[in-house]
């Protein structure tokens, strides 16, 4: 991996990413950094219960979770301009159940297996117990909006920050 | 299924669908509301909330919302088209972006349980904010029933439905989706 394709793992970026996502704030996604890895947590709430006799997750918080995971992972990869980035935006993607989520915190991890220039292609798994039992698997494209030159400077985006991480 | 069979269905159907969406608690804390219900089909509602955004500059609603609608829809879809009625759990779902849902807009699912099995339902369902020809997502899943009532248990659903509002702290009402 050449230093110009390693995403930029830092909780201020993280941070950042994340203040633009109210829903994670409302699901109180929080991140959890060990060296360029980033894990994201969903800690467990009795709102996020999908089945309240089998105190299982609701499918859609965990996607809703994954979803999240795959969008600041791709976020925190290194901005090729100097202007303000923004977020992905998901095209299509697929969720395999393969475990009750039980009423715990969840983990999940993003990989991204393919970087195009406009297209990304990521998988993400969620894990309670063990990384290797994962409870739900996410794979799908996600769409790389370019900075508008135009666009920026007509709106404001508060994140112009980020635009010294480029060149 | 003759016609009787199914009006009686349809009935218990119509009773229970409401109390599907009330009894999850993350449909709740969504704010996911029950419009219609016909046997293999359902139509939930979400209205739109910034809380529920996941871009502050596009206030575009986050596609996990989607996730969680269609998922609610489409196992609710799959709980009508079963002879009995049971609870099901989300095996896999495909979504497929469209386009962005407009900031302030009711999003509103549609759920096709088109085919079943003894054990497993595929459903399709439409996310649209108001024309079902111009979708914000559309999604594939399949769902399979999680009874373990065996054969003498024709209606574990509503047994869970009893159990469930004994359960303290709990809203009154039924279980349904989620894995």
């Amino acid at each position: 991996m050449t230093t110009q394709t390693r995403p930029q793992v830092t909780e201020a970026r993280i941070a950042e990413a994340l203040a633009h996502i109210p829903y994670a704030k409302e699901l109180a996604i929080r991140p959890l950094v060990m060296g360029d890895e980033l894990t994201l947590i969903l800690p467990y709430s009795p709102q996020i219960i999908g089945n309240p006799m089998l105190q299982a997750l609701h499918g859609g918080a965990v996607g809703a979770f994954l979803e999240t995971a795959a969008i600041v992972q791709l976020w925190l990869m290194p901005n090729s301009t100097s202007l303000p980035k923004p977020l992905p935006k998901p095209i299509g993607i697929n969720i395999d159940y393969l475990r009750r989520g039980k009423p715990k915190d969840t983990f999940a991890r993003a990989k991204i297996a393919k970087q195009g220039a406009r297209v990304a292609n990521v998988r993400v798994r969620a894990w309670q117990d063990s990384y290797a039992e994962p409870i739900t698997i996410l794979h799908g494209h996600f769409l790389i909006a370019k900075p508008d030159p135009e666009n920026s400077q007509k709106t404001e985006t508060g994140n112009s920050e980020i635009g010294k991480d480029g060149k | 299924m003759d016609e009787q069979d199914k009006a009686v269905r349809l009935k218990r159907l119509w009773d229970l669908a409401p109390m599907f969406v009330e009894g999850t608690p993350h449909a709740k804390f969504l704010g996911i509301q029950f419009v219609a219900i016909d046997l293999s089909r359902a139509t939930l509602s979400l209205p739109y909330a910034e809380r529920l955004v996941g871009n502050t500059d596009t206030k575009v609603l986050h596609g996990g919302v989607l996730t969680a609608l269609l998922d609610q829809a489409s196992g609710l879809a799959a709980v009508a088209s079963f002879k009995d009625t049971l609870p099901v759990a989300t095996l896999d779902l495909r979504i497929d972006y469209m386009r962005a849902g407009k900031p302030g807009k009711t999003i509103i699912a549609e759920a096709h349980a088109y085919k079943t099995t003894r054990h497993i339902a595929f459903v399709r369902a439409i996310a649209h904010d108001g024309d079902v020809d111009d979708p914000v997502a559309t999604s594939q899943a399949s769902f399979m029933t999680t009874s373990r009532g065996g054969k003498n248990n024709k209606d574990a659903m509503a047994q869970t439905l009893a159990r469930t509002r004994a359960v303290k702290d709990l809203p009154s009402g039924a279980v349904e989706g989620g894995s």
